[in-house]
């Protein structure tokens, strides 16, 4: 189990945490047709390296942004986001 | 190929088994084929069985990174179903049902397929209702479905908790009575044997590792044991089609995820049907080895790592002790995962890719080992044909941005199925 640090929580257990989606296929709401299509279905899929939204929802509740990779289960980066984010 | 039967089997018990031939051959890679297969999974060495035997082509290799079957058809739960509710669904699987009827002549090989019925249990009234519809909508289509109350699950199940405060009282169920399962390696073993008889090269350990392109058409594979040419390639790799694709430049419609398995110590019969629910996300059947075998939902976030999240072996014991307390006194033998291509209406992709000859039979997320004769039938017609056969084609690569998604559960764009 991966262990996440959360920077209102500190380190706490995979359990609490849900994987949202990986940042690529994040829609912004003036989003065209085709930018849609593109960040929703034409996927990276890393194995390696990805950024991805997890939320803390058995905990604080908070979006967070990781670095981490999916075949070490490596966390390299946890940040709250930002507004304009 | 040497014929298997009972009396071959009794004749060679004879001299202790010393006398039997390699089941498949072991050959060296070509310069050249005319039809490639990336993955020596069930549906790639079935895709080459089928371009052989009802195409008749001749120059044909399944490339393998590994061993043929280690992927998800050797790590399977081997539930075999086409109970589905979208016809476009229910026709993909019950083309491969009944071809699963027929597979043990057709191989002269015994993939042990026992048709002991495939049962979703309802535990509250909005379930039966949605039992039945389904039910209905299987009837509708000509499949085989009984809708069961209470009484008539407690008498097929008796190890079930049918008690007024079980955790998850149980109101009724769904039954496939041709459903059941399979042994998985078998179902590898059996389809290279059959093409290798034909004529296929089966070559393990040979790894894919970049696509060879003149004007935007496929020409040939670079592989960890040289380069190979090739007119058409059919990738089948499950986990990794996302990963082989965008070796090619192409981004596919998934996200890899895994989906973990577990057994019990063997124990004698205990439960002679398959068990599932889908409101508990937990299933349940009886190898015929006699251990339990355990599955549940996938670990749902992007992984390669074929290791499971301990928390869900705890949820799956969970809910599985809760349907049956008697499972409660067994002891966990084993647990391992597998890389799923989960796609985004959870339902897979049978298709030419945007490359001239790269052809893709993904996305199968965690339910394609019941479709592997299937798959294999109508992804070979499509690479031999150029043309998808009519059952392939609702599950082209293009219906996501059409908006015309195969969603079972009509749960969006997200990698889930159920
Ligand atoms: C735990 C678990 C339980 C499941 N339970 C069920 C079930 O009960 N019923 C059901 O219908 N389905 C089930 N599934 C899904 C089912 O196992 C798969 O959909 C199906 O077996 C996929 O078969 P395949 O031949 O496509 O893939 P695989 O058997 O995974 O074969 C793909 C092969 O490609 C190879 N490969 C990958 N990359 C490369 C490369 N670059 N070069 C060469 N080779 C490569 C891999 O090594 C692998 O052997 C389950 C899956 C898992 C993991
Ligand atoms: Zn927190």
């Amino acid at each position: 189990m991966q262990l996440i640090a959360c920077p209102h929580c500190g380190p706490r257990a995979q359990a609490e945490f849900e994987f949202d989606r990986s940042v690529e296929s994040v829609l912004t709401v003036d989003a065209t047709e085709a930018e849609a299509v593109a960040r929703l279905y034409h996927r990276e899929n890393p194995k390696g390296w990805s950024w991805e939204l997890w939320r803390h929802s058995a905990g604080c509740g908070v979006f967070l942004k990781l670095h981490r990779h999916t075949v070490t289960h490596e966390i390299a980066e946890v940040s709250l986001l930002d507004a304009a984010q | 190929m040497k014929r298997y039967s009972s009396l071959g089997l009794l004749t060679a018990g004879l001299t202790g088994h010393t006398s039997w031939p390699r089941a498949w051959r072991d050959p060296a890679p070509k310069a050249r084929y005319d039809i490639v297969i990336i993955g020596g999974g069930g549906h790639g060495l079935a895709t080459a069985y089928n371009l052989a035997k009802r195409h008749g082509l001749r120059n044909i290799a399944v490339l393998e990174k590994g061993w043929i079957g280690g992927g998800n058809t050797g790590r399977n739960t081997t539930i075999v179903r086409s109970n589905y509710r979208l016809p476009q669904m229910q026709d993909l699987m019950e083309f491969s049902l009944k071809l699963w009827e027929t597979m043990t002549d057709e191989l002269n090989y015994n993939v042990m397929f026992s048709q002991r019925g495939a049962i979703f249990l309802g535990h509250s009234d909005s379930d039966m209702t949605k039992l039945a519809e389904r039910g209905d909508a299987m009837l509708a289509r000509g499949l085989d479905a009984e809708l069961l109350t209470r009484e008539q699950i407690a008498k097929m199940i008796p190890v079930l908790d049918m008690s007024r405060d079980a955790r998850f009282p149980i109101e009724g169920g769904l039954n496939q009575p041709r459903g059941g399962s399979a042994r998985h390696d078998a179902v590898a073993w059996g389809y290279a044997r059959a093409a290798d008889a034909l004529g296929v090269d089966i070559i393990q350990n040979c790894e894919v590792t970049g696509f060879s392109m003149r004007g935007g058409k496929v020409e040939g594979l670079e592989t960890t044991r040289g380069p190979i040419g090739a007119d058409k390639v059919g990738i089948c790799v499950a986990g990794h089609s996302g990963q082989v694709a965008g070796l090619a430049g192409v981004k596919l419609p998934v996200e890899s995820q895994l989906l973990q398995a577990f057994v019990t110590e063997p124990i004698k019969p205990m439960i002679d049907t398959v068990i599932m629910s889908q409101s508990v996300h937990c299933y349940i059947s009886q190898s015929d080895k006699g251990e339990v075998v355990l599955g549940g939902d996938p670990d749902n976030y992007p992984t390669y790592s074929q290791r499971g999240v301990p928390m869900r072996l705890e949820q799956v014991a969970g809910e599985a002790i809760a349907l049956i307390p008697a499972l409660s006194k067994l002891r966990m033998l084993r647990s391992w995962a597998g890389t799923t291509d989960m796609s985004f209406d959870g339902a897979p992709i049978l298709d030419e890719l945007p490359i001239e000859g790269l052809y893709l039979s993904g996305g199968w997320c965690y339910g394609g080992f019941k479709a592997t004769p299937g798959s294999g039938w109508l992804f070979a017609d499509h690479l031999a044909t150029g043309q998808a056969h009519p059952i392939a084609r609702p599950f082209a690569l293009d219906r996501f941005e059409r908006g015309a998604t195969v969603d079972e559960t009509g749960a969006g764009p997200k990698a889930r199925d159920r």
